[in-house]
């Protein structure tokens, strides 16, 4: 109980921060909504190959956007050290970890929240079924929980805005391929069932690098 | 109550502790003096758990730093010359915060009791980013002693305040360094530096040069053995 209290105080302490600044939230939901109205007008969108392009889009825009937040999420820790003030805690530092995985997706997730009625509005296609939310969640998750691990280890190096998608996306490439895979086939009618095997993927990959991040954040973030 | 012998820390090929030994007994206060680069700072959080030993052994009231758990961490307050608080959180919130993290019981009393301490009760609930840096710097040692550790370490806590906020972080510390708390500082002010503590301590080249109480020693004498220790440096 104990580690989990230590957990929620981090996540309360970066909500309650991100309510007083509103530094991440702001960027990332301004640049998910510009990306999609680029997209929009980029693309000539019509009722026979939305349904091909939409699924690339709606990734494209949480993946970019999700690195905004990922990336201000650690820079704002190191800014004033106050990651080592994290770090000098009595806690194991995998709930730092989980601390910042917890406030990371929930950021991300309110862009979602707002992103899914936009492009169902703009595109006119029904992005709000339970199938489609849950496979947007596994994916995100996925995401945040390496883009935690790899934005706590990259606040350390020089080029620390451009060093963590290069970091990121190429480990991510499985998330995308399985999220764009079970969207797009959600959009072409199927069940969540016929879309198993990709729902299966996400979870395994979500499993495995929870775990492996878990264990790697105390050397990630040790000098 | 901290015990390092034969510390040795390289980063990457270069040394910058070559084989430090100290001993600082429970409630004793000692300045660590020396030039840019002679491990003050290294050996510090070395102490507080925030960097590792290449290799050598360093203990906390008897307990291993390297092999106990985080538990440990709770015996050390440590303020350094960055504050390490949110700029975006109010002071109470920034304790708040820290007090969970520590789990100080009775947080909300302790908090009060730290801010008045400190001289911040009245200011609790702006946020950081409005304070001075004197007053940074009192929330700072606020956040460090809120759990009430037996072990106080300040890594040139007198950066970047003037003399006026300088002589009220002087009282402070007087006035924690006057319990049992142990406090072990590091300065390049050698006046104010001998002036806080009980012993002074000058460490070069990653050694430890020289050794002594400072009742025995006068400000214009110890800056002579300063000078004649350190050398060149």
């Amino acid at each position: 109980m104990s580690y989990l209290r230590k957990v929620m105080a981090i996540v309360w302490k970066d909500v309650r921060a991100e309510l007083r600044t509103k530094d991440i939230l702001s960027s990332m939901l301004v640049f998910a909504g510009l990306s999609v109205l680029i997209f929009q007008f980029a693309f000539d969108l019509r009722a026979d190959n939305v349904r091909l392009v939409l699924p690339g889009v709606l990734w494209i825009a949480i993946t970019f956007a999700g690195v905004l937040g990922l990336n201000r999420s650690f820079i704002l820790e190191q800014d004033r050290g106050s990651l080592e003030g994290l770090l000098l805690a009595p806690v194991d530092r995998s709930a730092i970890y989980f601390g910042k995985l917890i406030g990371n997706l929930l950021f991300i997730f309110i862009v979602e929240l707002l992103l899914l009625p936009l492009m169902t509005v703009l595109f006119n296609v029904w992005l709000l079924s339970p199938a489609l939310i849950l496979v947007l969640v596994l994916g995100t998750l996925g995401y945040a929980a390496v883009g935690t691990l790899f934005a706590a280890l990259s606040i350390n190096t020089r080029a620390r805005e451009v060093m963590l998608p290069i970091l990121l996306f190429p480990v991510m490439i499985p998330v995308f391929v399985a999220g764009v895979q079970a969207v797009s086939r959600l959009l072409d009618g199927d069940s969540l069932a016929d879309i198993m095997r990709w729902v299966q993927l996400l979870v395994a990959y979500d499993a495995i690098f929870i775990a492996a991040a878990m264990l790697l954040f105390d050397y990630v973030v040790e000098e | 109550m901290i015990h390092a012998s034969k510390l040795v820390k390289a980063f990457g090929r270069r040394p910058v502790l070559r084989g430090v030994d100290l001993d600082v007994p429970a409630g004793q206060s000692v300045a660590l003096f020396g030039p840019n680069g002679a491990g003050k700072t290294t050996l510090i959080r070395i102490i507080a758990g925030l960097s590792k030993l290449t290799s050598g052994r360093v203990q906390l009231g008897g307990q291993d730093v390297q092999k106990a758990g985080p538990g440990l961490r709770r015996y050390v307050g440590f303020v350094s010359h960055n504050p390490l608080v949110y700029d975006s959180l109010t002071a109470e919130e920034n304790l708040i915060f820290f007090g969970r993290m520590y789990e100080v019981p009775q947080l909300d009393a302790r908090i009060v009791q730290v801010l008045e301490q400190v001289g911040l009760a009245g200011r609790r609930k702006d946020v950081v980013r409005t304070y001075s840096r004197g007053m940074i710097q009192r929330l700072a040692i606020a956040r460090a002693i809120l759990h009430d550790p037996p072990i106080l370490l300040l890594d040139e806590p007198d950066t970047g305040l003037d003399q006026q906020a300088a002589d009220m972080l002087r009282s402070l510390l007087v006035e924690l360094g006057s319990s049992d708390r142990t406090v072990l500082l590091t300065t390049h002010n050698l006046e104010r530096g001998i002036e806080w503590a009980d012993r002074a301590l000058i460490l070069n080249g990653g050694r430890v040069r020289f050794d002594a109480a400072t009742q025995e020693l006068g400000s214009a004498e110890f800056r002579r053995i300063y000078t004649e220790t350190v050398g060149g440096s």
